[in-house]
Order: structure tokens, then C-alpha cells, then sequence
């Protein structure tokens, strides 16, 4: 299993029946993949519409696309609406989870993820409107950057997305939940010490008593 | 009253340095040959207003690629590099604002309010400058009205009094830039008689709208 999968394995685990969900481009994406049985939840799109879903590249709708521009579908019982409508939905607290990559998160639940001074300024788009309004934020990413370097930080160093947002933080090497004091490790991947969570996270963290190993479903 | 017209004849009224708006989300929804009469008339100086500046050869991207743009309002500017080039260069002024805020500063523009509170952004650089309201123990900053000179707009379907239907997520920032501008210029793909639409199933209510042109993409 790889990096990628394990994480997404690992948010899926998070849903509950009934939930509404804004998913984010990249590994986030692929937590649709693994929603456990018996588990519905509706796929939010900030481009216009609930009821998300893949497309098997049959019929191809040039009006429905997920929001990084590619080709969906909506499931029966979805509904669109408009950006004022979508935003609301965001902004108002009608969304169980969103689910977000990051450049970095730090220990006071800060994150960071829509620009590079200096290298790229892709935009914010609607991830800022997404960590302020959701009930439950998960970062979902790779533990450190290519190369090896830290992205769960002490105190982020890149333009934020949002303030003390980020309630957890979901990697190929551990489960985090952010709280008044700061991390905890909850969980590590299976054949994953925490003197590696150590080595591979500058943050500093609590270990939780009843710490225990990644559920993969 | 609207009027049902070719796009030479509505393309004059978008002159040099206004500000205009242009529906879509990723070129999804974009009236692509009012963006594409656009580049050919050269008006220029414009501040183009989206959700995004699109793809080069796709929706508003094409007006960055041709330099029509002097300021770009939007909240997504990465699937169009060349957007991100001019801006580095100094040839282009980009403001980048979160999308939800985006939609709001519209509907603000055009329902006649004199702003929003919204937590977006609160403790990033989108709040610098701004004014930070606290209302019932929660702050909030305050974001403030945007309207467009024109706005062209795309919908499915249109019928002879100017009501338009949006399909699926096509839909996006074209109701609400429908609000926020004095001219609003709409491309639909088909145009029926007044009375074949449902009023239930009506997007953007005709009062708002002053020109259709055919895409020339109907069935």
C-alpha cells in the first residue's frame, strides 16, 4: 500500500452516514475511493453542486466537472446551485468535513496551502471559505516534503489559509488531533514508531495514552 | 427590455478600461464566443472579474493571453500561467480573493448592500487592510460591495423575455454577476418562446438581462 492510499484509507475511516463532505484536489480526491460500506455521504463541489461521483468516461457532461476542472457526474439525489448557494453551504456550517491538502501545518492548528512567495501563486480559490466554515477540518498529505523536510511545523512560515482551523491531521506515518495545548498523536501507521513520527515532524506533540495503530479499513 | 441580437452588435458596448464581469468556473459556464468576439474587437484596459482566468486558450484566459487585462479580480489564477507571468512581470495587477467572499462581494454589489461580515480569512493576508467587526463574541471582516460596468453571462436556455435556465454546475458566478452589473449580456445555446419555461424552473429572472446572443453550440 502507498503512501497515498494508506492516507486516504485512513480519512475515509472519519465518515459517518449522512455526512456532507467537500473533498480537495490530490489525495483527498481518493478518499472517495474508500468509503467503508453501509457509509453514504454526499460529495459537496464548490463549483455548484452536491452529489459528487467519478464518471466512467461513457457520458461525459461538459457541464459537469469536479471543482479542479475535471469530468464528474452527480448521483441521483444531488442537487446544483449556484457559487452564492455553494458558499453559503460552505460558510453557514452545512458541511460535516472538508478535507484539504497542505505546504504546512503547525502546532496551533494554522495552515498553509495556496501560495509560495515568490514561486507560484496558484490562488486560494475557495480553501479559505472551506477551513472557516466547515465543522470538522482534516489535513490529509504526505508526512514531510520531498526530500524529507518537515511540513508539521512548530509555526507555519508561508502565507496562511486559516487561523487555528485544522482539527486533524491524517499522514502516511500518523493520526494528529489538534487541541487547546496543541498535537497529540493519536494513532501511528502500522511498522511506524514514534521516535519516526519524531524524526520526521518538528512540531512538538503530546502522545496520546491509549495511542494506538492506523485503522485502514 | 431585452433584445435578441448578434454579437456584433453587442461587442461595441464593452469599451476600453471598463470592468467586466465574466461567468464561469474553469471555463465551465464561460460564454466562450462573447469571450472570443472580445478578443478580436482589441478593446483594452479592461478589469476582468471571475472566479478564475481559466486556461490560455480556454474561458477568461484567452483575454490575459491577448493582454486586454489590466487588473484581474479573482480567487484562482494557477491554470492560466500566463496570467501568473504578466502579474511577476508587473504588466498585470491580480487582487485575489477567497471564492465564497468573491460571490458575496457580488451579491453585495447587486442587492444593494452596503457590505458583508464574513470569517473568511480572518488572520491571513485577505484581512490586511480590512476592518475587523465583532459581533456576538465572533469577528468577522468586513468585505465590500463589487459591481461590473457589464457582465456577460451563459445559460442553457433563454426564452424571448430574457429569463434564462442554468444547467448543472454551468451555473456558478452567472446568477450573481447577473446582479451586479449595469449591462448584462447573456449567450445562451437556445432561445424559446416567452412562456415555454416554467418561472419555477427560471435561474436568472429576465428583469436583469439586456442582450442575448446565440452561442451558435444548440442542439
Amino acid at each position: 500500500m502507498d503512501a497515498k492510499e494508506i492516507i486516504a484509507r485512513r480519512v475515509a475511516q472519519e465518515l459517518h452516514d449522512g455526512n456532507v463532505v467537500n473533498l480537495g484536489i490530490g489525495i483527498p480526491t481518493m478518499v472517495a475511493d474508500y468509503i467503508p460500506e453501509g457509509i453514504h455521504v454526499m460529495l459537496h463541489s464548490e463549483n455548484g453542486f452536491i452529489g459528487l461521483t467519478s464518471v466512467d468516461g461513457e457520458f461525459l457532461d461538459p457541464d459537469i466537472v469536479n471543482a479542479g476542472a475535471k469530468p464528474a457526474a452527480i448521483i441521483p439525489g444531488g442537487a446544483c446551485f449556484d457559487s452564492v448557494m455553494s458558499f453559503a453551504l460552505i460558510r453557514g456550517g452545512h458541511l460535516d468535513m472538508t478535507v484539504l491538502g497542505a505546504l504546512e501545518v503547525d502546532q496551533r492548528g494554522n495552515l498553509a496551502n495556496w501560495m509560495v512567495p515568490g514561486k507560484i501563486v496558484p490562488g486560494m480559490g475557495g480553501a479559505m471559505d472551506l477551513v472557516s466554515g466547515a465543522k470538522k477540518v482534516i489535513v490529509a498529505m504526505e508526512h514531510t516534503a520531498k526530500g524529507g523536510a518537515a511540513k508539521i511545523l512548530k509555526k507555519c512560515t508561508l502565507p496562511l489559509t486559516g487561523q487555528g482551523v485544522v482539527n486533524m491531521i491524517v499522514t502516511n506515518l500518523a493520526v494528529f488531533t489538534v487541541n487547546d495545548n496543541g498535537l497529540v498523536l493519536t494513532e501511528t501507521a502500522p511498522g511506524v514508531s514514534v521516535a519516526a513520527v519524531q524524526a520526521a515532524t518538528e512540531a512538538d506533540f503530546a502522545v496520546d495514552a491509549a495511542l494506538k495503530q492506523m485503522s485502514l479499513g | 427590455m431585452v433584445k435578441i441580437v448578434k454579437t456584433e452588435d453587442v461587442i461595441p458596448l464593452i469599451t476600453d478600461g471598463m470592468a467586466v464581469a465574466i461567468g464561469g468556473f474553469l471555463a465551465v459556464g464561460t460564454p466562450e464566443l462573447l469571450v472570443d468576439q472580445l478578443v478580436d474587437s482589441q478593446v483594452t484596459g479592461l478589469t476582468v472579474i471571475g472566479n478564475d482566468t481559466g486556461f490560455p486558450d480556454k474561458g477568461i484566459g484567452k483575454l490575459i493571453v491577448s493582454r486586454q487585462v489590466k487588473k484581474a479580480i479573482a480567487s484562482h489564477i494557477g491554470t492560466n500561467p500566463e496570467t501568473g507571468k504578466q502579474m511577476n512581470a508587473g504588466e498585470l495587477t491580480v487582487e485575489l480573493v477567497p471564492q465564497g467572499t468573491l460571490a458575496e462581494r457580488l451579491r453585495c454589489g447587486g442587492a444593494g448592500l452596503g457590505g458583508v461580515l464574513t470569517p473568511t480569512g480572518l488572520g491571513t493576508v485577505v484581512a490586511e487592510g480590512k476592518e475587523v467587526l465583532t459581533v456576538a463574541g465572533q469577528e468577522y471582516l468586513l468585505e465590500t460591495p463589487l459591481r461590473a460596468d457589464a457582465a456577460l453571462i451563459k445559460a442553457a436556455v433563454a426564452d424571448k423575455s430574457g429569463n434564462l435556465v442554468c444547467r448543472r454546475a454551468a451555473a456558478n458566478f452567472n446568477p450573481v454577476m447577473a446582479m451586479a452589473a449595469d449591462l448584462v449580456i447573456a449567450e445562451v445555446d437556445k432561445i424559446v418562446e416567452t412562456g415555454e419555461i416554467e418561472p419555477d424552473h427560471v435561474t436568472v429572472p429576465g428583469i436583469l438581462v439586456d442582450y442575448i446572443v446565440l452561442s451558435g453550440k444548440g442542439a
